[in-house]
């Protein structure tokens, strides 16, 4: 069976106003399987949302494919799609929800309606029949009383509920594929928990396929069947999340797990990585990592490591560990 | 027993708006000694940060006392308040937010060594200097304006700046929140480090407990404006009392997914300040076997349990 979605030789390029360009996603592939959580993890600045908005093909202004890259979703090729084309598939087939609820949802229009017009803007409906729809989704994405909520306005909602807005709004389309970058993040962790156990319970229930796209890997332990750890605008390293834990074998995701203060284990000195994260205008040559890497030698300076298999299923970008774990 | 360094009693802090009234805190006491951490923990619109600022008299508490080394911050004339002030400082979740983007970082560390005429003017550039080498950065940025910065490098101006007036007490507000994970521990270990050198005391004001757990000694966890269990940090993180504590320490995401299936998932969101409910303000989210009427119609009193103060009507 081939994957729902399998993206390959993903490039985002931008070129700016002075004529100069630079590259913030670098060659990226993956696969996701119907009902399948991959988590797409980085820090700040290290191309994770660009890569979950290409798919929709939403890139912003200023940014543009590179030539190599393909999308294929269930068989079709979206890179080659117009405007028009790709809007049959955006919202109907690709849905995204994103951190802030407050910034995405319209605060003068009653909640009710925003998920009614998403309804209406997938299929012809008749208004009434939309109208419970939109109520069956509120219900389904877990708001109490979803027949008296739906005339509520944005403001009236705590965080946690307009995040689930936004995901009855993003399941209105029926789609097969959600893309859902740093949902949790602007949110308490006791209500972060209920959010990625409601999206967990879609995926099963729907076998919805997620890209889960965040900067936390503690987020990742509990929920995710596969991960793809990115730095600086390249995987570095891809495998299950119980091996990811296990034997991580990059040495920035080796730092991250470290650097991951442990509510249940002090230590006397935190664990973190040298130096800062690199900007995409200044990517160093080489493994993008080595500069701020322990285990870096000469050759990473100029060799940009592949992503080689180490391990049925486990895929990682460093000189150093994997040819040590292939000795 | 010597003086506590920071004490708060009784604090009340209440906003009036649109005819209700919000109880942002809503009495709470506690002390911090000379070079103690104590971790305020909670989730947004517990009321830790409003706490944060009432003791910085940043905002006029509506009721209680806060006393700096025994002195009583409200009965003082304006002079003294300022006097007293120069030994709390703050520190806020958002470094670039914090520093004015205009003014280079050197300039911003040395403001308060102006404000309070500390160091004679000629040796500012020195201070500053010897200033930045202690969190860590080259003095040779001085004249560099925030935006050179990243957000790890801008916290430890920040922290510097909070440092040149020689402080006994640091309000840590988020510090560490909006800041990349391998940075956070650089961050985290360099005011570690200062705590120890120049026994500063913190009160470390977060929602995450992982990171509590690196720095606190002890811990007090706020729910809905009042403190619902204190007290060591290690024990209150390891064998939590109170139910909202419990749910806390298991929805902390923990980079170990075997311990991550072992999940409290709390129903529903905190309620409004502006409309607590009577009795315990956990009681519409408890999941306590034992939750009963008294839960419902008497708020529980914050009382000894172990090593422990629990504010729960089954555990204390």
């Amino acid at each position: 069976m081939s994957p729902l979605l399998e993206v390959t030789n993903l490039s985002v390029e931008f070129r700016r106003d002075s004529g100069d360009s630079f590259i913030a996603v670098d060659n990226v592939s993956l696969a996701i399987n119907a009902g399948e959580l991959i988590a797409l993890v980085g820090e700040s600045g290290c191309g994770k949302s660009l890569t979950g908005l290409a798919l929709p093909g939403l890139l912003p202004d200023g940014a543009r494919l590179g030539e190599q890259s393909r999308i294929v979703l269930d068989g079709t090729e979206l890179t080659v799609l117009s405007e028009s084309g790709l809007r049959q598939y955006r919202g109907r087939r690709i849905a995204m929800v994103f951190q802030d609820p407050a910034s995405s949802l319209n605060p003068v229009m009653r909640v009710g309606d925003q998920v009614v017009e998403a309804i209406e803007a997938h299929r012809k409906i008749a208004r009434q029949q939309a109208r419970q729809r939109a109520v069956e989704l509120l219900a389904e994405v877990g708001i109490a009383d979803a027949g008296s909520m739906v005339d509520a306005w944005p403001h009236e909602l705590s965080g946690g509920m307009r995040q689930r807005v936004m995901l009855a709004i993003a399941l209105a389309g029926e789609p097969d594929l959600l893309v859902a970058d740093e949902p949790t993040t602007a949110l308490d962790v006791t209500v972060q928990a209920q959010i990625l156990e409601l999206i967990d319970r879609l995926r099963i229930q729907r076998s919805l396929a997620v890209l889960l796209i965040t900067h936390d890997l503690g987020i990742v332990a509990s929920r995710a069947d596969r991960v793809l750890v990115m730095y600086a605008g390249r995987i570095v390293e891809q495998t299950t999340t119980a091996r990811l834990f296990d034997a991580p074998m990059h040495p920035y995701t080796r730092g991250l797990l470290a650097a991951i203060p442990r509510i249940d284990v002090t230590s006397p000195a935190l664990q973190s990585i040298a130096g800062t994260v690199p900007s995409p205008t200044s990517w160093p040559e080489g493994c993008r990592f080595h500069p701020r890497c322990p285990l870096g030698i000469e050759q990473c300076r100029r060799v940009i490591p592949p992503l080689v298999e180490v391990n049925p299923d486990h895929r990682a970008a460093c000189i150093v560990t994997t040819a040590v774990e292939g000795a | 027993m010597s003086t506590p360094l920071l004490e708060v009693t009784n604090l009340v802090k209440h906003y009036h708006q649109g005819g209700r009234t919000i109880r942002a805190v809503d009495g709470v006491s506690l002390t911090i000694d000379r070079g103690e951490t104590l971790a305020l923990v909670g989730e947004s619109g517990s009321g830790k940060s409003t706490l944060g600022r009432a003791i910085l008299r940043l905002e006029a508490p509506t009721a209680g006392t806060v006393r700096l080394d025994g002195e009583d911050l409200s009965n003082v004339d304006g002079r003294r308040l300022r006097q007293l002030r120069r030994r709390m400082q703050v520190i806020f979740q958002d470094p670039a937010a914090s520093l004015n983007p205009r003014r280079s970082v050197g300039d911003s560390i040395a403001e308060g060594l102006a404000i309070q005429d500390i160091v004679p003017a000629r040796e500012r550039g020195a201070r500053v200097a010897a200033l930045m080498r202690e969190v860590g950065l080259d003095p040779g940025l001085a004249d560099r304006r925030p935006h050179q910065f990243s957000g790890g490098q801008l916290q430890r101006i920040v922290i510097a700046r909070a440092l040149a007036v020689n402080p006994e007490l640091i309000v840590c507000d988020e510090p560490v929140s909006s800041l990349d994970v391998s940075i956070r521990a650089q961050v985290l270990n360099l005011l570690r480090e200062l705590r120890e050198r120049r026994t500063l005391s913190y009160l470390f004001i977060s929602h995450d407990l992982a990171v509590v757990r690196q720095v606190a000694d002890r811990v007090a966890v706020m729910y809905l404006g009042t403190i619902v269990e204190s007290g060591p940090a290690s024990e209150v993180i390891s064998a939590p009392r109170h139910p909202y504590t419990r749910a806390l320490v298991s929805a902390v995401p923990t980079p170990d997914p075997a311990r991550a299936a072992l999940r409290i998932v709390l129903a529903g969101e905190p309620p409004s300040p502006a409309a607590p409910p009577p009795g315990c303000p956990f009681e519409p989210r408890c999941f306590h076997p034992l939750k009963n009427e008294t839960c419902r119609s008497q708020r529980p009193a914050l009382l000894p349990a172990g090593d422990q103060l629990v504010a729960c009507h089954h555990e204390a």
